[in-house]
C-alpha cells in the first residue's frame, strides 16, 4: 500500500454523510428564527431552541463519526471479469493537530464573520419593519368640513421628512348620528398598485391651509374616484366599480379632540355595504395595494409585515 | 534577466520587468490570444458588447455620483444642475440614461445568440445560469436607477414597481416594505435605492462577470451550429514560436489565433 493513501485516507476512501434528520430540524429552527424576527419574538425563541438542539445533536453525531457512513466500495472492473484484488485497509481515524487547527480557524473565523455581519444585515432589514406607526394627525377644526361634502386633505405624516411624507385623503362629514359624529375618510392610494386616485369632479385651485394641511373643498360632489395609471374606478364609498383593483380603497380611522378632526391609523377595506354614516365597512389589516383581503386569493397573503 | 541589448528589447523592458514579477503579461496574453473556432461569427461579439455597455454604465455612473445628491430635497435639482449647468453633464447623463437601455437590450441579444447557437449546453450550463443571474441583476439596476431622477414619472413608476413586488404571494409584502424602507415611500427610500443601485448591484455584477469570463476562457467559445468542423478538430500541439516575442505575437502558452 502506497504511503500517500496512509496520510490521506479520505481521498482513497471517501466518507459520505449518512442519513440523518438533524440537519433538517436545524434548518427548520433557523427558518422559524428568521420568520420570528419579523413576526414575534416568541417564535424567535422557539426557533433558536430548535436550531440549538438539532445543531447540537448534529454536531455530536458528526464529531463521533456516527453520522458518517463509508461510501460503498466498488471494485474496479478488469478485463477478465474478476474484481481487482483488494488493497485497501480500513482508514485510521485520526484527529490530529492540523485538523484541530483547521476546525478552530474556520470556527473562529465564522464566529467573527457572523458577529460582524449579523448586526449589519439587521440594520439593513429591521428599520423597514419597526416603528412604522405614525401618531394621530391634526387635520384642523371640524368647521372646515361641511356636512355631506368631500374635502381633499393633504398632510405630512412626518413634517421632519418634508414633502416626501405628504399623503392625501378624501374626507366627508356624514353628520352626527346618535350624538356621534361620523366621517368617511378614504385614502387616495389606488388598491391596484398605489397610484393616486382622483375625484371625478372639478377640483378648484382654491385651498385652505392649516399648519402642514391643505384643504380643498369640492363644490360639486364627485361621482366617484378614478386612477390615472391603469384606470381603476371607485364609487364615492371607495368600492371598486371597474378596472384592475382587487378591493375597495383604504380608509383611515379618526378621532375628534377639542373640535378638531384627527387622523388615526389607516386600514384596508374589502368592500363597503351601504353609504355614509350607515355604511357597513368590511375592515382588514392595512395591506399593500394589489393584495386580496377576502376570498381564496387572500390565502396567498397569510402574514403581513408589521405596520 | 540579462540587460536589454537590442532596441526592441529596450522598448519591451518594462513589460518584461512586470512579467518577471507578476506573470500578468502571460495572463493577459492567455486571455487575449486564445483559440477560437475558425468559423466564429460576428454574433459572438454580443457578449463583449454587453460587457462594454456595462463598463460605460460603471464609468459614467461613478462620475454622475460626484454631482448627484440622493435626498428628496436635492435629488431633482441636482439632476437639473447636471443636465443644464455642468460642462458635458447632459452628455454623460445621456450616456448613462440611454446606455442603460443599450445594456439591457444587448443582454437579451447576447442571451438570444447563446440560446440559438446552443451554447448553453454541456459543459456551459453553469455559464448560462450565471448569465441569468446577471440578467436579473441588470434588470434590478434598471429598476433602482429609474427612481433616482426623483421626478413624477420615476416616483410613480417606482411606486407601481414596489407594489407589484408587494402583490407577490407570501413574502411579497415583506419584499415591498424592505424595498421602500417602510410602509410608504419615504426619505430613506431614495438613498436606499441609490445605495443598491451604485454599490450592491454593481459589486455583484462585477463579481459574476468575472466568473462568467473565467468560464468562457476555461471552456472556450462554441462553434456556430452550421459549423462544418467537428468539435475538437483543431491542431493538437501549438506551432513552435521563438521565445519572448513580446505582446505583439501569440505564444505557445496562449495558443494561436491563426491555428
Amino acid at each position: 500500500m502506497p504511503l500517500e493513501t496512509d496520510l490521506e485516507p479520505s481521498r482513497e476512501h471517501p466518507h459520505v454523510p449518512g442519513p440523518s434528520l438533524w440537519p433538517a430540524g436545524f434548518a427548520v429552527g433557523v427558518v422559524a428564527l428568521l420568520v420570528g424576527i419579523v413576526v414575534n419574538w416568541v417564535i424567535v425563541g422557539i426557533g433558536a431552541v430548535i436550531a440549538a438542539a438539532f445543531g447540537f445533536l448534529w454536531a455530536r453525531d458528526v464529531a463521533r463519526g456516527r453520522g458518517l457512513a463509508d461510501a460503498p466500495e466498488v471494485e474496479p472492473e478488469r478485463r477478465d471479469g474478476r474484481g481487482a484484488p483488494k488493497t485497501h485497509e480500513a482508514p485510521r481515524t485520526t484527529y490530529g493537530r492540523s485538523a484541530f487547527l483547521e476546525i478552530g480557524t474556520l470556527g473562529i473565523g465564522g464566529l467573527i464573520g457572523g458577529l460582524v455581519t449579523l448586526p449589519a444585515l439587521g440594520f439593513m432589514l429591521m428599520p423597514a419593519f419597526l416603528k412604522q406607526k405614525s401618531g394621530a394627525h391634526d387635520l384642523g377644526p371640524l368647521t372646515d368640513y361641511p356636512e355631506g361634502e368631500f374635502v381633499v386633505a393633504t398632510f405630512m405624516t412626518n413634517p421632519a421628512q418634508g414633502e416626501v411624507s405628504r399623503r392625501t385623503a378624501f374626507v366627508r362629514n356624514n353628520g352626527v348620528v346618535n350624538n356621534v359624529p361620523s366621517f368617511t375618510i378614504i385614502s387616495n392610494h389606488c388598491a391596484h398598485l398605489g397610484c393616486p386616485v382622483q375625484p371625478l369632479t372639478a377640483v378648484p385651485p382654491q385651498h385652505k391651509l392649516y399648519r402642514d394641511v391643505t384643504l380643498i373643498p369640492l363644490p360639486t360632489p364627485p361621482s366617484g374616484f378614478s386612477c390615472p395609471c391603469h384606470g381603476g374606478a371607485y364609487d364615492t364609498e371607495g368600492n371598486r366599480t371597474g378596472g384592475p383593483p382587487v378591493r375597495a380603497l383604504d380608509r383611515y380611522l379618526f378621532s375628534i379632540r377639542n373640535e378638531h378632526l384627527f387622523l388615526e391609523a389607516p386600514y384596508s377595506v374589502s368592500h363597503v355595504d351601504g353609504v355614509g354614516a350607515s355604511a357597513r365597512i368590511h375592515k382588514y389589516t392595512f395591506s399593500f395595494p394589489g393584495e386580496h383581503l377576502d376570498g381564496p386569493e387572500s390565502w396567498l397573503y397569510p402574514i403581513q409585515p408589521p405596520h | 534577466m540579462a540587460a536589454p541589448s537590442s532596441r526592441y528589447e529596450r522598448i519591451l523592458y518594462p513589460v518584461d520587468w512586470l512579467e518577471e514579477r507578476s506573470g500578468l503579461v502571460g495572463g493577459v496574453k492567455y486571455f487575449l490570444f486564445r483559440k477560437v473556432p475558425g468559423d466564429t461569427n460576428w454574433f459572438q461579439t454580443l457578449g463583449s458588447a454587453t460587457l462594454t455597455a456595462f463598463l460605460i454604465q460603471a464609468v459614467t455612473g461613478v462620475i454622475l455620483a460626484m454631482y448627484y445628491k440622493p435626498d428628496p430635497q436635492n435629488a431633482y435639482p441636482s439632476i437639473v444642475h447636471i443636465t443644464n449647468d455642468l460642462w458635458a453633464g447632459w452628455l454623460v447623463r445621456g450616456m448613462h440614461r440611454w446606455g442603460a437601455s443599450v445594456f439591457i437590450i444587448l443582454m437579451f441579444l447576447h442571451m438570444g445568440r447563446v440560446f440559438l447557437f446552443g451554447a448553453y449546453k454541456y459543459p456551459r450550463e453553469l455559464n448560462w445560469i450565471i448569465g441569468v443571474l446577471l440578467l436579473a441583476l441588470g434588470l434590478a439596476e434598471g429598476f433602482t436607477g429609474y427612481l433616482l431622477p426623483w421626478d413624477q414619472t420615476s416616483y410613480w413608476a417606482t411606486t407601481v414597481g414596489i407594489n407589484i413586488n408587494g402583490s407577490a404571494p407570501f413574502l411579497g409584502p415583506f419584499l415591498a416594505q424592505f424595498l421602500q424602507g417602510g410602509t410608504f415611500i419615504n426619505a430613506d427610500t431614495l438613498s436606499r435605492f441609490y445605495a443598491i443601485h451604485m454599490l450592491l448591484l454593481p459589486g455583484a455584477i462585477f463579481a459574476l462577470i468575472g466568473l462568467h469570463l473565467y468560464l468562457v476562457i476555461r471552456l472556450g467559445v462554441t462553434s456556430p451550429p452550421w459549423s462544418k468542423h467537428p468539435a475538437g478538430s483543431g491542431p493538437v500541439t501549438p506551432p513552435a514560436v521563438p521565445p519572448r516575442t513580446g505582446l505583439t505575437e501569440p505564444t505557445p502558452r496562449g495558443g494561436s489565433v491563426r491555428g
